[in-house]
């Protein structure tokens, strides 16, 4: 019997056509402008002209003590920023979406709303509203802390080296706590009834319900919780920059990348712009986020149990 | 349809284009600025005053946002569509603009000898050999007090620092009043207010100027510490929370009347009338010994120049004269209180505040921002590093030696003085 010819499939087309859209929207709006900014860090200018010059961006950022000492206190702070995230913002999180999906609690959607609003408002409003509350002079804080018999607690804390700028991570986890409970909340929610009530006959009940059942369950949720903070923290740039402007005082104390790589990019005052040294930074920024969402991807969500129900 | 509409509107256009060159002969100067705040002032006051006097030229002010101004300007000068006057920002800006071809050399022309070396030396070439921009103001550094809280404490207005200091103490001791308000929150206060008020005093003005920019003395001289020292014993007579008090902060604790004296800027006089309830008064920076030579920071903030690609450019030579003259002068500084002319010749001017401090130039000698002219030329910058420097000074985390010395090495790493 002869082998059967196998009809030539014919090209599938359309798998290109449906994808157009979305690679070239992206392309234009991410991926060029990637590629622009990794070019122009490998240039210089020199007598009003690009030159080509290889890593010598990189060497001045990383050799040169007047910018490396500056980078490396942007990526400490940066550091300290993400880790107040790590351990503040998102085991409140989790405990909210906990407390909110308890079913004896009652205005859960009043709480919801209440605790997700400032995630929806300006860095702006943030920066300046708290800047007022924590003014030395006309804030609530120091009058609260009066009342209450702790005044000597008060310290102008923005304008303190040693507390500026987790004062500004508490400020932002303020803002953002509402992201991690919203997730943790939906997770909790779509667990299975049966799975709790078999839980339940099998005496797991409250908190150890909790730390077994529940947990597990979420634990997907809250690596992706995770790796969100991550590359937000380190593009973070608006808070510090209306809070405590774009010299990040007190003496670079609330310097983070980004205000870094603003002042370097854009130049301030008197210090004028220098694009190649700022896309340089731009891309150890990328890379450093490149990075983390690597180690996250390969080691951290390849090892996580998933559930199917 | 709509063709013909374009069409028709194009005609018309060009019709009423023509129309309007062939009934005058009046030549247009269009003056780019980023001081819109100033539009009204000029459109009421300053052009109609020059068309009076100069009949066939008429002058446009065209200003752009401050933000956008010096973007905008590079555009339109590449694309030769910048207007015939471009107001001058100091120093380095102006420079580049010059050396690109873009600003005409203005050193020959009549009315510049109205003006000082100091004056100029914003919109200058480093050899102060061409001059590219008419200086039209400055802004002077001094201290604006509360008249009321120093006759309530019978305080005589200091005029060496042990009676400056001497005058801080008693209203501590007093205590109904912050006796100074400044805050470092926002750092160009302390450099501005502070550093670049008193230090003139200590380093001489141009002389100690000129000297750290050939390289003849150093950031570390005592010269240049001293104003640190005393920086630093600012300290105590500053409100509570200072290092968290922001420069509109300061600003509202003077106007309330809730500090004494507050370092200044000549630019706060026209808010501080609207809003102060007291009377003010204002003196320049204490001398140590009285009778010493006083020197006060009279820093040259905005000046005007000439389009190299000006098609007008015998009309806006002819404006510049003008601009250069005591007439506008007058008119700008009585407008705009704070910003003083300037012009050698004295300017009569209405405002009791703004008089007081215009009167120290008689008796004392100007300077600029010592920061400001070649030395924040490169990384890191020295202007910027002043200030966080000079926040760290008052705040007590760097003494005043560290700080200089930081500065000067900072310097050091990419300035080479020239020999």
């Amino acid at each position: 019997m002869a082998a059967e010819i196998r009809p030539k499939r014919p090209f599938r087309w359309h798998i290109g056509i449906f994808l157009a859209p979305a690679v070239l929207v992206y392309t234009a709006i991410m991926i060029l402008p990637l590629a622009g900014t990794l070019q122009l860090s490998l240039f210089r200018n020199v007598n009003e002209s690009q030159v080509f010059v290889g890593l010598a961006n990189f060497r001045t950022l990383f050799g040169d003590p007047n910018w490396s000492v500056g980078f490396w206190n942007a990526l400490k702070n940066n550091t300290w920023f993400f880790m107040i995230h790590m351990l503040v913002q998102n085991p409140i999180g989790v405990l909210l979406a906990a407390l909110l999906s308890s079913p004896r609690l009652r205005f859960a959607a009043f709480y919801r709303t209440a605790i997700f609003v400032p995630t929806i408002l300006s860095f702006v409003i943030v920066g300046f509203a708290w800047k007022l509350i924590l003014s030395p002079l006309w804030g609530v804080a120091p009058h609260l802390m009066d009342l209450v018999g702790l005044k000597s607690l008060f310290t102008p804390w923005l304008g303190k080296e040693q507390y500026a700028l987790t004062a500004l991570s508490l400020i932002s986890v303020w803002q953002f706590v509402g992201i991690p409970m919203m997730l943790i909340y939906a997770a909790l929610l779509s667990i299975p009834e049966e799975v709790i009530e078999a839980a339940e006959c099998d005496g797991i009940t409250g908190l150890s319900q909790f730390w077994k059942i529940k947990l597990p369950l979420i634990l997907p949720s809250i690596g992706i919780i995770s790796i969100l903070t991550f590359v937000g923290n380190f593009n973070a740039f608006d808070l510090i920059y209306t809070a405590q402007g774009a010299l990040a005082g007190p003496n670079y104390s609330t310097d983070i990348l980004g205000t870094f790589l603003y002042r370097a990019f854009f130049g301030f005052q008197l210090q004028v712009g220098d694009p190649n040294m700022g896309a340089a930074i731009a891309t150890m920024m990328f890379l450093i986020i490149l990075g983390g969402v690597c180690v996250y991807l390969f080691l951290v969500q390849t090892r996580l149990r998933r559930y199917q129900f | 349809m709509t063709t013909k509409l374009l069409t028709a509107l194009l005609l018309g256009t060009s019709i009423l284009g023509s129309a309007g060159l062939a009934h005058a002969e009046d030549v247009t100067l269009n003056i780019e600025s980023w001081r819109g705040d100033d539009l009204a002032i000029w459109k009421d006051k300053l052009i109609p005053a020059f068309e009076a006097k100069n009949p066939g030229i008429k002058v446009v002010f065209a200003p752009s946002a401050p933000t956008e101004y010096d973007a905008a300007l590079g555009a339109k000068l590449a694309a030769g569509s910048a207007g015939d006057l471009i107001t001058c920002r100091p120093f380095d800006k102006s420079l580049e603009l010059f050396k690109k071809g873009n600003l005409a050399d203005l050193s020959a022309l009549p009315g510049m000898e109205n003006f000082s070396p100091v004056a100029k030396s914003a919109w200058q070439t480093d050899d102060g050999k061409a001059s590219f921009c008419v200086p039209m103001a400055s802004v002077i550094h001094g201290f604006i007090y509360n008249k009321d809280a120093f006759e309530k404490l019978g305080i005589k207005i200091p005029t060496t620092r042990d009676e400056f200091f001497a005058a801080l103490d008693k209203i501590k001791a007093d205590g109904t009043y912050i006796p100074m308000a400044m805050g470092t929150k926002d750092l160009w206060e302390a450099a501005t207010m502070g550093y670049q008020n008193i230090g003139p005093n200590y380093w001489k003005g141009e002389d100690g100027r000129a000297a750290l920019i050939k390289g003849d003395q150093k950031l570390t001289d005592k010269d240049w510490v001293a104003p640190y020292e005393e920086l630093a014993k600012w300290k105590p007579y500053l409100g509570d929370g200072f290092e968290a008090q922001t420069y509109p902060d300061s600003q509202n604790l003077f106007t309330l009347g809730r500090a004494a004296i507050y370092p200044a800027g000549s630019w706060e006089i026209g808010l501080f009338n609207t809003q102060a309830q007291f009377k003010m008064g204002a003196f320049p920076p204490p001398v140590e010994k009285a009778g010493d030579t006083c020197y006060i920071s009279d820093h040259t903030d905005i000046g005007m120049g000439l389009n190299a690609g000006s098609k007008h450019a015998d009309a806006a030579k002819t404006f510049l004269s003008w601009v250069a003259s005591p007439d506008f002068a007058t008119i700008y500084a009585n407008a705009l209180p704070g910003f003083f002319s300037l012009n050698s010749a004295p300017v009569k001017m209405a405002d009791p505040l703004a008089q007081e401090f215009v009167s120290w130039r008689g008796k004392c000698k100007s300077t600029i921002r010592s920061t400001y002219q070649i030395l924040s030329r490169g990384t890191p910058n020295l202007e910027n590093e002043t200030w966080v420097e000079s926040a760290n000074v008052i705040n007590g985390t760097d003494t005043p030696e560290a700080a200089a010395k930081k500065l000067q090495t900072g310097l050091d790493s990419w300035y080479k003085p020239a020999k």
